[in-house]
């Protein structure tokens, strides 16, 4: 009664646990909760909130009003924000290190983002890039598989790529790849930021505060996703995510362009045989995974006994424990006793795209960017409509610098 | 609401204005009734409205306790000259332009019609009103698959007939005759409702008399139907105009404000800044020069109404 009355929530299990995992990573997540539970025998309620601006804006609401869950995920590209307005607990002021739950045991890129100032404030999970998927069957048909039929041939460098793409078209009788183009910001962001990756730095540096965005990469790589869906045809203009998902699965398209993620989703349709593979280098000399992590963190709450700040680390250790289950959702696991594991090793397909974790570009580093941030969506926008026609690349440029000069000039809210 | 007892007409009865007895009791009675809802109001409307003032003095930050800087009217003429602010002005604006013609009329036309079936009038009316009833989220879902490019309903029903199918939301043109069509189709039932309240008000004895003076249906329409139902009109008007300027969860959840943000509403604009990018002080600045404009719009409506009211 009280405690519904002073807003805070209510101690119902022994850890509160927030996520913004559905489909099949909500599976994978709720086996390993469940696992955890098992060992550690502290029970878990595991709460699940939407994807992207809901999932932060209650989280930090939440923590800022000192009544925070016990254990949250956040995206390493969202940490900056969260750890710089003090509402979470760094790693050295748990206990997580006398656990097990020390630095060598991570991916050395991933625990890297999740340090801020020397400070680390969160366990990385994994790292989960943005790949390409094939159609085996479309692929074959196509003359693209190599000899063993386990892989694809080199298409690396834009005239192969869009060679192979070609070649895709004809054995589906429609396009050649697929991904959702519009109403999905976000994932239009990922592919533009893996293509002009391949030219150029991040668009941003200084924390945000200074854009740095590389002209002619940007013209070029404007005018690559157009062409794809413009002169060449080789994929659909506007194509919402339903639509992809269909496109790929019913073989209208062969390739698709998505996040290790919905792995889960594809492997659920009848007859389709898929593999993924990390996207080939484009336009530049080298491959680049655009990428994100999840992590583990302890929001910062003057309220929470000792005891249950226990509790609420061998829930994290348990989870990094189990980090072979969620592998199975497509996700790189950080954690390195998983990821060099010789199960993980043999699991297909993610062998074939360990590697991208390596070659990982995150979101530029800013107070305003990340997983589901507004930066996201604004640049999403964009990129849409350039991929749809109705911006012309050059303004494709222009539009993206208007909005970064916007977010660079603004004053951080925490710094 | 005050053109309701200024309107004139046979049959209603003139309002008893004789002044109650305002002794001190009464006027405690008055405010014990009064207490719950004042405390309420309080509370939740006017304790916000001023903290959110407070806070758009000040560079408050969302995501921590305190309330930052204090920056003056920095965040207001920060907002004042922001070109992203004032386009998400202009799309509630355009969205009311857009719907407001036809929520006003066309539920007049349904209520009409309605009120005219001799048979199953319930059946009518029910169907009338039951899209408002479904939630946001469900008619918007229901509506993507409807607009979804290549396999969508309405894509489909075109093709068939050997139409080209506008780019329903990945186009600026096209997303805005999506939400036209599925704010009309949805909220349509509630001022469907206030027409049919009203229209059972007239008297069915006013119709007889013109009946037998040989007036036409269209006649009876034009001369009794439509001045009587002036005063809940211009209310439904005010109403409408003020919901479609409200406007965000279809917008929201069907287009996030796409494409290109080229249909993003004030209300989203607020939310963005706000919540998912955490500059509370800025938000609330932008929020006080929005709750300003609708504030004297209705003002304006007010002054406007009541001075026709006085000249009929």
């Amino acid at each position: 009664m009280v405690t519904s009355l002073t807003g805070g929530q209510p101690a119902t299990a022994d850890v509160i646990f927030w996520h913004l995992f559905g489909g099949g990573d909500g599976e994978n997540m709720a086996t390993m909760v469940d696992t955890v539970q098992k060992a550690t025998g502290h029970s878990v309620e595991s709460t699940l909130l939407s994807w992207g601006n809901p999932y932060y804006t209650k989280l930090s609401l939440a923590a800022s009003s000192n009544r925070p869950p016990d254990v949250a995920l956040t995206h390493l590209s969202r940490l900056p924000t969260l750890a710089q307005a003090g509402l979470l607990t760094p790693w050295s002021e748990t206990g997580l290190g006398q656990l097990g739950v020390t630095q060598d045991k991570f991916t050395p890129a991933a625990w890297e983002k999740a340090t801020i100032d020397g400070e680390t404030w969160a366990l990385p999970l994994d790292t989960h890039p943005f790949v390409l998927y094939y159609n085996e069957a479309l692929a074959k048909q196509a003359g693209l598989l190599n000899d063993a039929g386990d892989n694809l041939v080199d298409i690396s460098g834009r005239e192969r790529f869009v060679e192979a793409l070609t070649e895709l078209k004809k054995a589906s009788g429609k396009y050649g790849v697929t991904m959702p183009t519009i109403t999905d910001p976000s994932t239009v962001w990922r592919w533009f930021y893996t293509v002009y990756s391949g030219l150029a730095g991040p668009i941003v540096s200084d924390s945000g505060t200074e854009v740095t965005v590389d002209n002619d990469a940007m013209n070029e790589a404007f005018a690559f996703i157009q062409s794809l869906t413009q002169e060449l045809g080789l994929m659909g203009a506007s194509i919402t995510p339903d639509l992809a998902k269909q496109q790929f699965s019913n073989g209208d398209a062969g390739f698709l362009l998505d996040g290790v993620w919905n792995i889960a989703l594809y492997r659920d349709v009848k007859d389709l045989k898929f593999n993924m593979v990390p996207i080939p280098a484009l336009l530049g000399d080298k491959p680049v995974a655009y990428a994100d992590s999840h992590a583990l963190i302890i929001p910062r709450s003057s309220a929470r006994s000792t005891e249950r700040e226990g509790y609420a680390e061998q829930f994290i250790q348990g989870i990094l424990g189990q980090s072979a289950v969620w592998a199975g959702g497509g996700h790189v696991p950080a954690w390195l006793p998983v990821q060099e594991s010789a199960a993980f090793k043999a699991l297909s397909p993610q062998k074939n795209y360990v590697d991208a974790a390596f070659n990982a570009v995150y979101d530029p580093a800013g107070w305003y960017t990340g997983a589901g941030s507004d930066f996201q969506n604004q640049m999403g926008g964009v990129i849409s409509t350039v991929i749809t026609g109705a911006t012309k690349p050059q303004s494709g440029t222009s539009q993206i610098k208007r909005a970064l000069r916007q977010f660079a000039s603004t004053n951080a809210p925490v710094s | 609401m005050t053109t309701t007892t200024t309107a004139p007409g046979p049959g209603i009865a003139k309002v008893d204005t004789t002044p109650i007895d305002n002794s001190g009791r009464d006027t405690k009675a008055g405010w014990l009734f009064s207490a719950p809802f004042l405390v309420l109001y309080t509370l939740f409307l006017i304790g916000p409205v001023i903290v959110g003032l407070v806070i758009s003095f000040f560079n408050t930050a969302t995501v921590k306790n305190d309330l930052g800087e204090f920056v003056a009217l920095e965040n207001y003429t920060d907002v004042l000259g922001n070109l992203d602010f004032w386009k998400s002005m202009w799309h509630s604006t355009l969205f009311t332009i857009l719907t407001v013609p036809f929520l006003v009329v066309l539920p007049l036309l349904a209520a009409i019609f309605a009120s005219r079936i001799s048979r199953h009038q319930w059946f009518y009316r029910i169907a009338f009103f039951a899209p408002y009833v479904v939630p946001s989220a469900s008619v918007c879902l229901i509506f993507g698959f409807i607009y979804a490019p290549e396999s969508g309903l309405f894509v489909k029903a075109l093709g068939l007939v050997g139409l080209p199918a506008p780019d329903f939301l990945g186009s600026t043109d096209g997303a805005w005759l999506s939400l036209t069509i599925l704010t009309v189709w949805w909220t349509f039932g509630f001022n469907f409702v206030l027409y049919t309240a009203a229209l059972q008000e007239i008297p069915e004895e006013t119709y007889e008399a013109a009946a037998i003076d040989g007036a036409s249906p269209w006649q009876q329409l034009r001369s009794i139907t439509v001045p009587l139902l002036r005063p809940t009109l211009s209310l439904v008007l005010m109403l409408q105009i003020l919901a479609s300027l409200k406007v965000f969860d279809q917008i929201f959840i069907l287009l996030q404000g796409g494409p290109n943000l080229s249909t993003r509403p004030v209300i989203q604009y607020i939310y963005d800044t706000g919540f998912t990018t955490y500059r509370g002080g800025y938000a609330a600045a932008a929020t006080m020069v929005y709750f300003a404009i609708l504030v004297i719009i209705s003002a304006v409506w007010m002054l406007a109404t009541r001075r026709r009211g006085a000249d009929a």
